[in-house]
C-alpha cells in the first residue's frame, strides 16, 4: 500500500464503507436505446455505462465477412466528460485494447454460426469511469446482446477481485484500483461455468489467487441473477399492467 | 425433469429441461440438458422444449411472403432490401412474363430504387443471398397503401392460431392487410382512419404480444376506439 491512504479501516471496512466482499449497489435497465436493436444501462456505485448493439447485420466493408459465422465487433469508449480531467475522444491504447479483451470474453456466449456472412456490433460508452468499467461494460454488453434478441449459450457477467492492506476485496473501486496491490476482472458464464476473461494486475500469493477467484465468482453469480431480473423486467412489466387492467 | 412453468420467461443460458426431451427452436442441448438460447417464452410440446422469442431479426426461409424495398439496379436484376441481415436479389426472369434483351431494354420501366414490393422468397442458404420470385399471382410493386413495420418475432402472433388475429383486424378495420414474414406489414383501407386503427391494433399486438387472452382485448380495444369517432 502507498501509505497515503487508507485502504482499509480498524472495522475492516473499505473507502465508501463495503465489507470486503460486498459489491457496490447496482442498477440495471435493458433496452433504453431505440434506434438501438438492443441496450442496456448500468449503474454501479459511480460508474455508469451504456451499451447498445447493432445487428446481426449486412457487413461493411464485405471483404471481412466470414463464410462460416457472424462477426462480432466491439468498440469501447469513454465520453471525454467520464473522467476528473478532459479524456480526448480518439480512442486510446488503453481502449483499444479493452475492446478487444471485451469481445474476446463476449465471443465464446454468442452462437455466431448462426448469422454466416454478417456483423454484430457492440458498443460500450462508459459516461462516468469510477473502476471496474471493462467488467460493468461487459455485463452491459451481454445484456444488450440478449435483448437484441441474439442466440446465445448463456450470459456473461463480470466482476473484479483486489487486495488492498493485504485484504482482498470484490468489485474494487477506482482508489482501490490505483492504490491496491492487485486488481484481477474475471467474466464469467454462470449457467457453463466457464471463466471468458481472466486478468490480473500486481501480485497474489497463489493461496491468495485461489480466494480471490473463488470471491469473482460469487460476485459475478449476485450479478447474473441481476441481470436476469433485469432482461425480465422490461416484459414483466406490460404484463402485469394488463393484468391490472384486466382485473379494474 | 422441467424446470419451467409454460409460458414463463426466460433468459439465455436458462436450464430448462434435464433427461428425455428435445430441444426445439431457440433452445439448445448439451449433454442431456436443455437451455433456452434466446430471450423469450417457455412452451412444451410433447417431448420437445421451445422458447418463443420476444426480439429477433428476420432470416428468410423459402416460401415466405416478404415485403421488400428495391435498392438498387443490376444488368440482371434488382438489388432488394427486404429488413434482414441478408440482401435479396430479384432476377429478372422472377419477374417478368416477356423475353427480356439486356443490351435494350431498361429495368427501371418494371420496378424503379424505391419501389415497394409484395415477393416471395423462392431460395436462401447460408452460402448465398436470398432469392425472390413476383410471378405469382397477388406478388408485384405495391401502388397504395401504409406500412407498418414490427420485430419479425411478433409475426406469429399478428397473425394469431388459425389466423384468427388477422382476421380480425381485417373484419373490424375493413382494411386489407399483407403480412410479410420480415416485420413489414401493408395496410390499405376505405379511409385513412380505418388504416390508423389497423396500425394502433397492430403496434398494440406487438407491444403485448407476451401476454395472454390478446385477441379479445384487441376487439375490446377496436369497438372502444370506433365508438369514440361514432
Amino acid at each position: 500500500m502507498s501509505g497515503k491512504v487508507k485502504l482499509i479501516d480498524e472495522n475492516g471496512l473499505r473507502v465508501d464503507g463495503r465489507r470486503p466482499n460486498e459489491l457496490r449497489s447496482i442498477k440495471m435497465e435493458v433496452g433504453v436505446l431505440s434506434n438501438a436493436d438492443g441496450s442496456a444501462y448500468i449503474e454501479q456505485g459511480k460508474s455508469k455505462i451504456l451499451a447498445a448493439v447493432y445487428g446481426p447485420r449486412e457487413l461493411h466493408p464485405r471483404h471481412l465477412a466470414l463464410p462460416d459465422r457472424a462477426i462480432l465487433r466491439c468498440r469501447y469508449h469513454m465520453a471525454t466528460f467520464s473522467v476528473e480531467e478532459r479524456k480526448p475522444p480518439a480512442p486510446t491504447r488503453r481502449e483499444i485494447e479493452l475492446s478487444k479483451v471485451i469481445r474476446e470474453a463476449l465471443e465464446p456466449a454468442v452462437f455466431l454460426e448462426k448469422f454466416p456472412r454478417t456483423a454484430i456490433d457492440i458498443f460500450i460508452e462508459v459516461l462516468q469511469a469510477d473502476g471496474g468499467t471493462r467488467c460493468i461494460g461487459t455485463t452491459a454488453a451481454a445484456l444488450a446482446l440478449a435483448d437484441a434478441g441474439i442466440p446465445m449459450r448463456d450470459l456473461v457477467a463480470a466482476c473484479a477481485v483486489g487486495k488492498v492492506g493485504g485484504v482482498l476485496i470484490l468489485d474494487l473501486n477506482d482508489i482501490e484500483d490505483k492504490e491496491g496491490e492487485a486488481d484481477m476482472p474475471v467474466a464469467y458464464m454462470p449457467n457453463l461455468g466457464q471463466i471468458s476473461l481472466l486478468q490480473m494486475n500486481g501480485s497474489l500469493t497463489i493461496e491468495e489467487f485461489k480466494q480471490a477467484l473463488n470471491m469473482a465468482l460469487e460476485g459475478c453469480k449476485q450479478i447474473h441473477k441481476l441481470q436476469k431480473e433485469a432482461l425480465k423486467a422490461k416484459y414483466v412489466a406490460i404484463r402485469e399492467e394488463v393484468e391490472t387492467c384486466l382485473q379494474s | 425433469m422441467i424446470y419451467f412453468e409454460n409460458r414463463q420467461i426466460v433468459t439465455p443460458g436458462e436450464l430448462l429441461a434435464e433427461g428425455d426431451y428435445s430441444a426445439g427452436s431457440n433452445t439448445y442441448k448439451s449433454g442431456n440438458r436443455i437451455y433456452a438460447s434466446r430471450l423469450g417464452l417457455v412452451e412444451q410440446q410433447g417431448k420437445t422444449v421451445h422458447v418463443i422469442a420476444l426480439n429477433s431479426v428476420y432470416i428468410p426461409s423459402p416460401g415466405d411472403q416478404v415485403i421488400g424495398r428495391i435498392e438498387d439496379i443490376n444488368v440482371n436484376g434488382w438489388v432488394v432490401d427486404i429488413n434482414s441481415p441478408y440482401k435479396a436479389l430479384l432476377r429478372v426472369v422472377d419477374a417478368i412474363n416477356k423475353p427480356f434483351r439486356q443490351q435494350k431494354d431498361d429495368l427501371t420501366i418494371f420496378l424503379d430504387v424505391g419501389d415497394l414490393i409484395l415477393a416471395k422468397v423462392l431460395a436462401f442458404d447460408r452460402t448465398m443471398d436470398p432469392l425472390l420470385t413476383i410471378r405469382e399471382p397477388g406478388l408485384g410493386k405495391i401502388t397504395q397503401g401504409q406500412i407498418v413495420k414490427v420485430s419479425p418475432a411478433k409475426i406469429p402472433r399478428i397473425i394469431g392460431r388459425r389466423a384468427s388475429m388477422i382476421n380480425l383486424l381485417k373484419r373490424e378495420t375493413e382494411c386489407k392487410i399483407t403480412v410479410g414474414q420480415n416485420g413489414i406489414i401493408l395496410i390499405s383501407g376505405p379511409t385513412p382512419e380505418h388504416e390508423k386503427l389497423a396500425i394502433l391494433a397492430i403496434e398494440k399486438i406487438a407491444q403485448e404480444a407476451h401476454t395472454s387472452g390478446l385477441t379479445d382485448r384487441i376487439a375490446e380495444m377496436i369497438r372502444r376506439e370506433k365508438m369514440v369517432k361514432a
